[in-house]
């Protein structure tokens, strides 16, 4: 992906977030945030059984972690929590910069820059983060 | 002005974020080498030249300081390790004390976690009340919302001189004048006001204040309480141990060394506080009323130029201090500021500290540009040239 691709794809995914909506009734609820910078989401996830059936999110937050969320989300509905986790550890792979699945993580790769930004890292694995942790929690 | 003193602005750095630390001169650095080379001994213990000299050093500090802010007595200036540590010592140390169930502190809306967080400890275990003056259109705090504000039960006032998100300087003489009419006590957060403006607490009357070395030139690590005598003899130590005690036989016979030192446990910052002698000498020499003047010159220049960007959005147009609090429209504003760290253009963004202000403003994040003494008018068009094209932010911020 040539650099004008991926950035198309990173504000198309901010600017029209997917499935950002609050939601309430049989929907998990984890918050996700970190002491290095403001962005602040909320992950709601709806379970069933060990399948996602559906995630949506709200909260404040920069472009990179807003359009990682959004790609997440397109990524992981369908998935069973193995599946899942087999996600987060691909997309930590890529940006410690290591053998990481590419089919696994589709449009999330865009966010394989960010691994040299040492700022802007925790930015993209945010919503990462915060699945890990409502996956542990279920 | 003074740029050659700072090693780092010799490298291509814009910094505009002196509101949460200053950048330090060579003079201030040396000094600090000098003591870890030269007499790294500890303070008040020895009986040999090493331990005598760094006494000397040590306390002609605390002499700087209470000239700096006019204090009437040494006895009156605490070293620290900063603003928080000042202000939980005053509240701590003094308040819990005095402060009975239902007795009221009246703060605002602007102030920093530094000056919330022990008063909301305190609410919760000695049931005081907290109250907050209503801030104006612009965010200020005026004396009639202050007075209006005030009951029979307001025992203590704590506020910050210049609030760090707004940059408004509060009338403290006049809120001290009136407060003491009316048996109120007046802290005062001076973390942003101290190193802009001169501060004399004999003028203002101030009760207590705090401040810290680090945004004024010094090390970190380094801070200020001041307090009048008479009340700083009755405020405990919230930290027990070595240096400040004469004598400890048993739980029931313990003297304590007399002010200053009582308030000074253990082995403090030395190389810190030393250093911090030269960032006072070296504020001296350029002069707190020439910094602030020139601060408010740029401050006017950057403000011109950000009115005519339809796209940014300024929270703070009037103020009578370095700090502008602006959003570019549509735009994250930790997005403009990975933007501009692009261009090695060191910006704040966030609640910078000041978390329950966006409920006033109505906005919870901005970036914030914090001026110095050191920044230039040169800057100014670096940065306003940077912020004026929208689709060049809007293309680069990620």
């Amino acid at each position: 992906m040539n650099a004008e691709k991926i950035r198309n794809v990173i504000m198309d995914n901010y600017q029209n977030p997917y499935n950002y909506q609050k939601k309430h009734d049989g929907y998990q609820m984890v918050n996700t945030k970190n002491n290095s910078c403001i962005d602040n989401i909320n992950l709601y996830i709806k379970w069933n059984n060990d399948v996602i059936d559906d995630i949506s999110f709200d909260g404040e937050a920069c472009a990179i972690s807003i359009s990682s969320t959004s790609i997440m989300i397109k990524n992981l509905v369908g998935k069973t929590k193995v599946e899942a986790l087999k996600y987060i550890d691909s997309f930590d792979k890529m940006l410690n910069c290591e053998n990481f699945d590419k089919d696994l993580l589709k449009d999330a790769i865009v966010f394989k820059n960010m691994g040299n930004q040492g700022n802007r890292k925790i930015c993209a694995y945010l919503p990462l983060m915060g699945m890990k942790k409502a996956i542990l929690e279920k | 002005m003074n740029r050659d003193d700072f090693p780092l602005l010799s490298d291509d750095i814009i910094y505009f974020d002196n509101s949460a630390t200053s950048l330090k001169p060579k003079c201030v650095i040396d000094k600090m080498v000098e003591y870890y080379s030269k007499y790294p001994a500890n303070a008040h213990r020895g009986d040999y030249d090493l331990s005598y000299k760094v006494d000397q050093e040590y306390e002609e500090t605390r002499e700087l300081v209470k000239d700096f802010i006019n204090a009437e007595y040494l006895e009156e200036i605490i070293f620290t390790s900063g603003t928080t540590d000042s202000l939980n010592m005053i509240i701590n140390g003094f308040f819990a004390n005095l402060l009975e169930q239902n007795d009221e502190v009246l703060l605002t809306m602007s102030e920093h976690a530094s000056n919330i967080l022990p008063w909301y400890n305190l609410a919760q275990k000695k049931g005081i009340k907290i109250n907050y003056v209503p801030l104006d259109n612009n965010y200020y705090l005026t004396m009639d919302n202050l007075k209006k504000t005030v009951t029979p039960n307001t025992k203590v006032i704590s506020i910050a001189g210049i609030t760090n998100v707004i940059g408004d300087i509060r009338p403290v003489k006049e809120i001290c004048a009136w407060a003491h009419e009316n048996n109120i006590f007046v802290i005062l957060d001076g973390a942003q006001m101290v190193p802009h403006v001169r501060v004399d607490v004999k003028d203002l009357d101030v009760d207590f204040l705090a401040f810290s070395a680090h945004k004024m030139c010094g090390p970190t690590g380094v801070g200020v309480l001041y307090g009048k005598k008479e009340l700083l003899e009755h405020l405990e130590p919230t930290t027990l141990g070595g240096g400040m005690n004469e004598s400890f036989d048993n739980p029931y016979e313990v003297v304590l060394k007399e002010l200053p030192t009582r308030l000074e446990a253990g082995t403090r910052n030395i190389a810190g506080v030393i250093g911090f002698k030269e960032a006072i000498k070296y504020l001296n020499n350029i002069g707190m009323e020439n910094i602030h003047k020139y601060e408010l010159d740029l401050r006017k220049y950057l403000i011109n130029k950000l009115l005519l960007l339809k796209h940014i959005d300024i929270i703070n147009i009037e103020s009578d201090s370095g700090i502008v609090t602006f959003n570019v429209n549509n735009i994250f504003s930790q997005d403009v500021a990975y933007y501009l760290n692009k261009y090695n253009i060191c910006v704040r963004a966030g609640t910078h500290c000041a978390k329950i202000l966006k409920s006033s403003v109505g906005v919870s994040n901005t970036v914030r540009i914090s001026l110095y003494f050191y920044n230039t008018y040169e800057e100014i068009d670096n940065l306003v040239e940077l912020l004026s094209n929208y689709d060049k932010i809007l293309k680069e911020m990620i």
